[in-house]
C-alpha cells in the first residue's frame, strides 16, 4: 500500500482548488493537488461572461461599491445566503480581480470617449471617462443594479484558469492529473486525507494530510440536460456525505440557466443578454417585458428561466423535432461586437448548430447550470462537524448564494474563496495541535474498504448496468426535479431514486479491462451520484415553499415564517434517504432583512422578527452617514476575514489619500503602439 | 507555399455530401491498451446510426454506453473550449467534440494524437507534456509581487494591447499543433508552436518583467525557435485559429536580433 504525506491535500484542480493551493504553499505548507483532468481543462474554464467585482470603472458602473454588490447578491439569493459570507465576498472580489490583473489576465479594458451600446433594445451612446481609460472594464449582467461584471471577451474563466494555473506551476505545486479521491479518511471527527485512485493504472493509494480541501465543482451531471462538463458529477460532495459526519447544505437549490443552446445544452453566456440581446418567442415577440417590466431579460436567472418555461407552457414555444425552444436574438449587437466580445458564442453557434448569430436567431432553452448547495462549511471554509475538512467554490456551501446565485458571482467566488479559505487552511496547518497523528492501521483500513468495494463491483456477478441506472437517474431529475416542482412529482422521484440506489448495489461489469477501466468508473460514481440525487429530490420534497431557484407549484410563495433556514443533509451507512435537519437564519442580525427582490413574485410570508429588524436597520441608517461606519453598526464582519485580506478598495470615485498610480499619468499612449520595424 | 504547408494530407471533410439522418456511420478506431500486456494495436469498426446534430462526442459516448464499455477517450467540456478531446480524425488532428459526424462520415477513422504518451485507445497524456513545457519555458507572468497592493486601483493597460494579449492567450493546450508538427517528429524536445506562442504572449505582456535576453535563454536554440522548419502544419490545424505563423516569424526575427547583439 502506498501512503503519501503532505501538509495540504487539495482535491480538485479548478480555480478554487488552484487558488487555495497557491495560498497554502506561499505560507510554507507542502501542498498536493489531485485532479481528474489536467487542471487547465477544468470546468472553471466554462465561465464565459465574467466575474463580478464592484470596481465601478465604466460609467454605467459609477456609484457601484461593496454595499450595492452585497444587496444584489442577497436579493439574488432570495435571502437564503449567509450575509456575513456575502460581505466577506464582496469586499474581497475587487482584490481578486486586481490580483489576477497582476498575474497576467488580459481583462478587457475601458476605452475613453463615446461608444455605442444596446440597452433595452435601443442603441445608446455612452461616454467613458478619461480617468477610467485602460482600467478593467465591466459589462451588465442579470440581477445587478450596476454594470459590475469584469470580463475577458467571453472567455473569462479560460483566461483566469490560465493565469492561476500558471502560478501553480510557478510555485512548483505538484498536480496529480487523472487521479480521483474515492473516500475521505477520517477518525474521531477529524479528516486525515483521502483514498485516491489513479485513473490510468487503476491503483489505489492513500494521501494523508493535515488539511484536506475539496474543490471538485458542482453536480450538474445529476441531470440529463446540463451546461456542465462531463466531469461535474459531484463526487467531491458525495465523499464528504459518505463520511456520515460532514453535511451538505441546500442541495435542493439548483440553478437553471436561461440560455443554453438547444438541444445540445452548451452554455451561451448571460453576457449575450447583458450586452443587449433579447428573448423572442414563436411569433418573434419580445415576451420578457410582459412578465418582468422592470428588469426584463436581466432579472435573476431563476426568474428568467421560470418565465421562459411558463411562456412555452402557454404555447408560445418554437416547435422543433427535438421539442420546444425559444429564440435568443443578438443580431442587434452587430457583427463587430459579436466577433469581438462574444466570439465563443459565435464559435458554438457555428460549430454545433451551423448558424451565424450575426444573421440568425439562436435556439435556446433553460438547462441545469449550477449547484448552489454543497459541503456545509463555516466562514473559514471548514466543515463545522468534520475537523480538518475544508471546501471552496461550487462544491461548498459557506453559503454566499442561498437559493439562487447571480451570474458572474460563481467564478468570482472560486478565486475569492480560494484566497480566503487558503489563508485559513494555512492558519490551521500552522498550529502544532493539527499535525498529522493518525495510526497507519486506520489508513490501511480505509484503503482496504475501498479496494474491497471496487473488487465487489468488478468480480461480483451483479446484473445491473451502471450506464442504464445513471441515464434513468438523469431522466428522473430532469423531469421531476427541474424548474417547476410539485409534491407529487417529487415523491415519485424520491421513490424511484431509492429503487435505483438499491439496484446500484448490484452493478456488474461487462468488461474486465485492466488499467483505467471506464466502465468501473461509471459504476462507482453512479452509486455516489444517486445519493446526491436523493439529497436534492428529498430536500426539494420537504421544503414546502418557493425560494430562489427552488419553485414549488403547490407552494408558490416564499415563506420566511417557516422556511428561513438552510437544509442540512447527512447520510448514514446503508440508508436509502438522507437525514435532513434545518439550520435557522437569524433575521435579528441581518444587514438586509428579507423583503421583495425587485423582480419576480411579490407574495411572501414575513418572518416574525423581520418588521422589528427592518425598523432597527432604518433607524441606524438614518443616524449614520458614512457608509463604512453604517455598515459596521449594522453587521460587523471584517474580523471574519483573514488579516491579509482586510481593508477598503480604492475606486476612481473613492480615491485613497495618496494614489500610488494616477491612471492618466501612467499611460503615455506612445508606449503601447505596435512594435514597428 | 501551400504545398510546403501540407503535412496532413486528408481533410476531415472527407465527403462533399453531408451524411443523412438514419444513415449508418462506420467508425474505425485505432485501439490499444498499454496496461494490458496482451493488447495489440488494431483498428476496430463500430457502426452507429447518424442523428441530427451528432458530434463525435455523442457517437463515441453511444459506442461506450451500448457497444464497448472499455473504449477509452477524453471529453470534458464537450463545447470546444477545454482541449481534452483532440484526436486524429480522418488523418487530421482536431477537436472531436465539435466535429459533426455528418461532415466527416460516413466512413470515419479515429486515431490518438501522435507524439504524446498513449494512455489507451484515443486517450493521450497531453497534460504531462504541457506541464513540463511550461516549466521549461517558465511560462507564467513573472510579476513583481512585492509591489502589489490589492486595495489600490489596478495599473492601466492600453485596451488594444489587452486584446492582443488575449488573442495569444486563447490557446487551449489541445496539442493539435504539436501533433501536426514535422519538427516535433524529428526533435523530441522541440517546444512546438504552442511553446513559441506562449513566449510571444508573455513577451507582449508589460506585466512580465523579462527581457528578450531572458527569452533567448529559453528558446534561442534548435529545440526552440530555430528548430522550426516553417512547415506550418500547426497553423493549418489550430482549432482556435491562433496566428501561429505570424508569431513564429516574429519571434524568430526578435531572437535572431537578440542572438546577434
Amino acid at each position: 500500500m502506498n501512503v503519501f504525506y503532505t501538509d495540504v491535500l487539495v482535491i480538485g484542480g479548478g480555480l478554487a482548488g488552484l487558488r487555495m493551493a497557491v495560498a497554502a504553499k506561499r505560507r510554507g505548507h507542502d501542498t498536493v493537488i489531485l485532479s481528474l483532468v489536467p487542471p487547465k481543462r477544468s470546468h472553471s474554464k466554462a465561465a464565459q461572461g465574467g466575474m463580478q467585482a464592484s470596481l465601478g470603472n465604466v460609467v454605467k458602473g459609477q456609484g457601484d461599491n461593496e454595499d450595492v454588490h452585497f444587496e444584489d447578491t442577497v436579493r439574488g439569493s432570495d435571502w437564503g445566503a449567509d450575509q456575513d459570507v456575502v460581505r466577506m465576498f464582496v469586499n474581497t472580489a475587487p482584490k481578486a480581480v486586481r490580483e489576477l490583473a497582476a498575474w497576467g489576465v488580459p481583462w478587457s479594458r475601458v476605452r475613453k470617449g463615446d461608444r455605442q451600446v444596446v440597452i433595452n433594445g435601443q442603441k445608446v451612446t455612452i461616454t467613458e471617462r478619461h480617468e477610467a481609460h485602460g482600467l478593467v472594464a465591466q459589462r451588465d449582467f442579470g440581477g445587478t443594479k450596476k454594470w459590475r461584471t469584469c470580463f475577458v471577451a467571453d472567455a473569462t474563466g479560460h483566461a483566469m484558469l490560465q493565469a492561476v494555473g500558471d502560478q501553480v506551476i510557478a510555485a512548483s505545486i505538484p498536480v496529480l492529473e487523472r487521479t480521483e479521491a474515492l473516500a475521505l479518511i477520517h477518525d474521531g471527527g477529524r479528516c486525515h486525507g483521502a483514498v485516491v485512485r489513479d485513473l490510468v493504472t487503476g491503483e489505489l493509494s492513500a494521501y494523508v494530510a493535515k488539511a484536506t480541501a475539496l474543490a471538485t465543482g458542482g453536480a450538474g451531471r445529476l441531470y440529463r440536460v446540463t451546461t456542465n462538463a462531463v466531469i461535474c458529477e459531484g463526487i467531491g460532495m458525495a465523499i464528504a456525505l459518505e463520511t456520515g459526519i460532514a453535511t451538505l447544505g441546500n442541495m435542493e437549490a439548483v440553478q437553471f440557466h436561461p440560455t443554453p443552446i438547444f438541444p445540445a445544452g452548451i452554455l451561451l453566456t448571460e453576457g449575450c443578454r447583458g450586452d443587449g440581446g433579447l428573448l423572442l418567442d414563436a411569433d418573434q415577440h419580445r415576451f420578457m417585458p410582459d412578465y418582468e417590466p422592470e428588469k426584463k431579460e436581466l432579472a435573476s436567472r431563476d426568474v428568467v428561466s421560470r418565465r421562459m418555461e411558463e411562456h412555452i407552457r402557454k404555447g408560445k414555444g418554437v416547435k422543433s423535432r427535438f421539442g420546444e425552444h425559444l429564440w435568443l436574438d443578438i443580431r442587434l449587437l452587430g457583427e463587430a461586437h459579436i466577433r469581438h466580445n462574444l466570439r465563443e458564442v459565435w464559435d458554438i453557434c457555428h460549430y454545433f448548430v451551423g448558424l451565424d448569430p450575426v444573421k440568425d436567431l439562436i435556439p435556446v432553452r433553460p438547462a441545469q447550470h449550477y449547484t448552489m448547495g454543497g459541503v456545509r462549511t463555516n466562514h473559514t471554509g471548514e466543515s463545522p462537524t468534520l475537523k480538518g475538512l475544508f471546501a471552496a467554490g461550487e462544491t461548498a456551501c459557506w453559503d454566499m448564494h442561498g437559493f439562487n446565485r447571480l451570474g458572474g458571482n460563481s467564478v468570482a467566488e472560486t478565486v475569492v474563496a480560494g484566497m480566503i479559505v487558503g489563508e485559513y487552511i494555512a492558519d490551521f496547518c500552522d498550529r502544532a495541535e493539527n499535525d498529522v497523528a493518525i495510526p497507519i492501521g486506520v489508513v490501511r483500513e480505509f484503503v482496504r474498504r475501498e479496494q474491497a468495494g471496487l473488487d465487489a463491483i468488478a468480480t461480483g456477478a451483479g446484473g445491473e448496468d451502471a450506464s442504464a441506472l445513471k441515464a434513468r437517474m438523469q431522466e428522473i431529475m430532469s423531469r421531476n426535479v427541474g424548474i417547476f416542482r410539485t409534491g407529487k412529482d417529487l415523491e415519485q422521484a424520491v421513490d424511484e431514486l431509492q429503487t435505483l440506489l438499491v439496484k446500484s448495489r448490484r452493478i456488474g461489469l461487462r468488461s474486465g479491462a485492466p488499467g483505467a477501466n471506464p466502465e468501473l468508473v461509471t459504476a462507482y460514481r453512479t452509486k455516489k451520484m444517486l445519493k446526491l440525487a436523493l439529497c436534492v429530490a428529498h430536500g426539494a420534497l420537504m421544503r414546502t415553499e418557493s425560494r430562489g431557484a427552488h419553485y414549488r407549484e403547490d407552494h408558490p410563495a416564499r415563506n420566511d415564517a417557516k422556511w428561513l433556514s438552510r437544509t442540512l443533509a447527512s447520510w448514514s451507512g446503508d440508508a436509502t434517504l438522507p437525514t435532513l435537519r434545518y439550520e435557522a437564519l437569524d433575521v435579528t442580525k441581518m444587514e438586509l432583512p428579507p423583503g421583495w427582490r425587485g423582480y419576480g413574485a411579490k407574495d411572501y410570508t414575513d418572518h416574525p422578527d423581520t418588521a422589528a429588524r427592518q425598523a432597527e436597520v432604518e433607524t441606524t441608517k438614518a443616524k449614520i452617514d458614512d457608509r463604512f461606519a453604517r455598515q459596521r453598526a449594522l453587521m460587523p464582519y471584517e474580523h471574519l476575514l483573514p488579516e491579509s485580506l482586510r481593508g477598503r478598495n480604492e475606486r476612481i470615485d473613492e480615491r485613497f489619500p495618496a494614489p500610488a498610480i494616477s491612471p492618466s499619468d501612467a499611460l503615455p499612449e506612445s508606449e503601447f503602439s505596435w512594435e514597428s520595424e | 507555399m501551400t504545398e510546403a504547408r501540407v503535412i496532413v494530407v486528408s481533410s476531415p471533410r472527407a465527403t462533399a455530401a453531408p451524411v443523412q439522418r438514419g444513415q449508418t456511420l462506420r467508425i474505425h478506431v485505432l485501439r490499444h491498451n498499454p496496461a494490458d500486456a496482451a493488447s495489440i494495436p488494431h483498428l476496430q469498426t463500430f457502426e452507429v446510426e447518424q442523428s441530427d446534430g451528432m458530434t463525435l462526442f455523442m457517437a463515441l459516448g453511444e459506442i461506450r454506453e451500448k457497444q464497448d464499455p472499455s473504449l477509452q477517450f477524453d471529453f470534458v467540456c464537450r463545447a470546444g473550449i477545454c482541449g481534452s478531446c483532440a484526436m486524429v480524425v480522418n488523418g487530421r488532428p482536431t477537436l472531436a467534440c465539435r466535429t459533426l459526424t455528418r461532415d466527416v462520415g460516413p466512413e470515419i477513422t479515429l486515431a490518438p494524437l501522435p507524439f504524446f504518451e498513449l494512455i489507451g485507445d484515443l486517450s493521450v497524456d497531453t497534460g504531462k507534456w504541457m506541464r513540463s513545457l511550461s516549466e521549461r519555458l517558465e511560462a507564467w507572468c513573472h510579476v513583481e509581487e512585492e509591489k502589489l497592493d490589492l486595495g489600490r486601483i489596478e495599473a492601466p493597460m492600453d485596451p488594444d494591447l489587452a486584446d492582443r494579449i488575449f488573442e495569444l492567450d486563447r490557446c487551449i493546450e489541445c496539442g493539435c499543433c504539436v501533433a501536426a508538427c514535422g519538427t516535433a517528429r524529428m526533435r523530441k524536445d522541440f517546444v512546438g508552436a504552442i511553446g513559441i506562442n506562449k513566449i510571444a504572449r508573455f513577451r507582449l505582456d508589460p506585466r512580465d518583467t523579462r527581457s528578450d535576453a531572458d527569452f533567448y535563454e529559453l528558446i534561442g536554440d534548435d529545440d526552440g525557435i530555430f528548430g522550426c522548419m516553417s512547415l506550418l502544419g500547426c497553423e493549418d490545424v489550430c482549432p482556435k485559429n491562433l496566428p501561429l505563423q505570424t508569431q513564429i516569424a516574429f519571434i524568430r526575427r526578435k531572437m535572431v536580433r537578440e542572438g546577434m547583439s
